[in-house]
């Protein structure tokens, strides 16, 4: 299925994917797996907002925790819910916790950061949220068939990239988007995500990554409202994942994970990755 | 990638190439063998050579090898749990040539027996084996995969084949290689990977072991659930 296909669905979105992707006997069973995996993202949620332990290399640890626990001057509590949740999966993950990948480990918090972020401050249980899991893993899906989801492949733009298109579809369809503004707020995400580099330093999943979960939840949530609004992408979405695509294979490779370039390539950075080296 | 691929797998941190696709492409190779591995050389290639202190690839890689799900909480201590357990680990990092950057070539000893296996962390937690024993097939892990290593004669992959389907087994993806050093030569070693939607019954493996063309069989399991 292409975007421009799943597009012109006439019901929901996740309907569209479930019915294309799953026979008819097996759907049940994939819903209850989906459910499950929603309630591993919830936990590995829990662990990171109660958890101040510092990563292995003590880059990251306290972020979510800290963030979680301070007032919040913008009088903003959805985006303060939305970044929390997303840096605490992160930052799990950047202590070897136990996380769902979601496309990847290191683009782990956004889905689960927007998704889990609105439905908990707008009152949603969790069962409300596991047809919206199903339309991101579908966007995922389809976008996969484009370009490897790593940033190995294309640079964060094709990891973080295809994480906040996935989490905006998810939160679009939630509020009760049709399947039409759900894959425009995936590709209005994807387009504002292109070019991103993949510069962690020292290698290691911690920063920017942990951070940048934080921000691309946010973003996630913003393409959703922008396309509940009746916003779209002028580009249409399946030209976006290509458009992604290409600028992920111009990067060099010192901007596609090997940590060689970018903020690894900083004073700082050089300097954390011989002090881990020994 | 499958739906349950994208959202997936459950894993314990930090990445999905690097520490939950290590750990699969472990117990692939784990599996490989009939009893646990006692010493084991760990070949690092690319990425995996240049950061896998920091990704945990080590301790993943370990965890494999000792039948552990990414998921298992143990992997952080996988390292002294391998110690523990009696297997000997050694590291080395070396160019493999040109291949995936998130490459590593496993050389095990087992009780009687021995192996090496190469495969490749594509990201996101998908893997492939690309090499076993220096025959070039090609597995993913995602199925229940038969290994045979056969005689290279007319008629043993349409043996192998006609079994599975009297069994009403259906084959996915099959490769078959033959020796590096048996290029054009007839009677020389092969080897076949054959991807199976659902596994075979026993007595059919039983019945392939037996067969005079065949060296040894694998039945590997599943190693992309969860």
């Amino acid at each position: 299925m292409t975007l421009y296909e799943l597009m012109a669905a006439p019901g929901r979105a996740s309907e569209a994917v479930l019915n294309d992707t799953t026979p008819p006997e097996e759907q049940s069973a994939l819903l209850t797996t989906m459910r499950g995996r929603l309630g591993e993202m919830r936990s590995a949620v829990r662990r990171g907002l109660e958890s101040d332990a510092p990563s292995r290399t003590g880059m990251v640890g306290w972020n979510a925790k800290t963030l979680w626990e301070r007032p919040d001057p913008l009088g903003a509590p959805l985006l303060k819910r939305v970044q929390a949740y997303a840096m605490a999966v992160n930052e799990e993950n950047a202590r070897m916790g136990r996380i769902v990948a979601a496309p990847t480990a290191g683009s782990a918090g956004t889905l689960p950061g927007a998704l889990i972020g609105v439905g908990d401050e707008l009152g949603f249980t969790d069962d409300a949220l596991v047809m919206p899991l199903v339309l991101a893993a579908g966007i995922g899906d389809i976008i996969s068939q484009t370009m490897f989801i790593a940033g190995a492949s294309g640079g964060c733009g094709a990891e973080i990239g295809p994480s906040a298109a996935m989490a905006a579809a998810a939160v679009c369809e939630l509020l009760g988007g049709s399947a039409r503004q759900a894959v425009h707020a995936a590709a209005m995400a994807l387009m504002n995500t292109i070019g991103l580099v993949c510069d962690p330093v020292g290698g290691f999943v911690e920063v920017p990554c942990v951070s940048r979960n934080a921000f691309y939840s946010v973003h996630a949530v913003a393409a959703a409202q922008l396309a509940l609004a009746g916003l779209e992408s002028f580009i249409p979405p399946d030209e976006v994942v290509s458009a992604m695509a290409s600028v992920g294979r111009l990067l060099p490779p010192e901007l596609r994970e090997t940590g060689e370039g970018g903020l690894a390539d900083t004073p700082t950075g050089r300097r954390i990755a011989l002090q881990m080296a020994k | 990638m499958g739906l349950l691929e994208v959202i997936g797998p459950v894993m314990v941190g930090p990445s999905s190439s690097h520490t939950a696709g290590a750990c699969r492409l472990a117990l692939l190779a784990r599996h490989t063998l009939l009893s646990p591995p006692t010493e084991a050389t760990l070949t690092l290639h690319g990425s995996f050579a240049k950061t896998a202190k920091g990704h945990g690839t080590d301790r993943a890689l370990a965890a494999g090898l000792l039948g552990y799900q990414p998921d298992d909480a143990r992997i952080p201590e996988a390292l002294t749990l391998a110690a523990r357990e009696g297997l000997d680990l050694e590291f080395v990092t070396k160019d493999l040539g040109d291949v995936h950057p998130n490459t590593v070539q496993f050389s095990l000893a087992a009780e009687g027996e021995t192996l090496t296996l190469t495969g490749s962390s594509l990201g996101g937690g998908v893997v492939r084996v690309f090499r076993v024993d220096g025959f070039e097939i090609n597995f993913s892990g995602g199925y229940h995969t038969l290994l045979v290593r056969h005689t290279d004669r007319a008629g043993v992959i349409a043996t192998v084949a006609r079994v599975l389907a009297d069994d009403a087994v259906n084959i996915a993806t099959l490769h078959c290689a033959r020796g590096s050093h048996a290029r054009g030569q007839r009677g020389g070693a092969a080897m076949m990977s054959l991807e199976l939607e659902t596994p075979p019954s026993a007595h059919v493996l039983a019945y392939l072991a037996q067969l005079s063309a065949v060296a040894w069989l694998r039945l590997l399991p599943d190693v992309m659930q969860g």
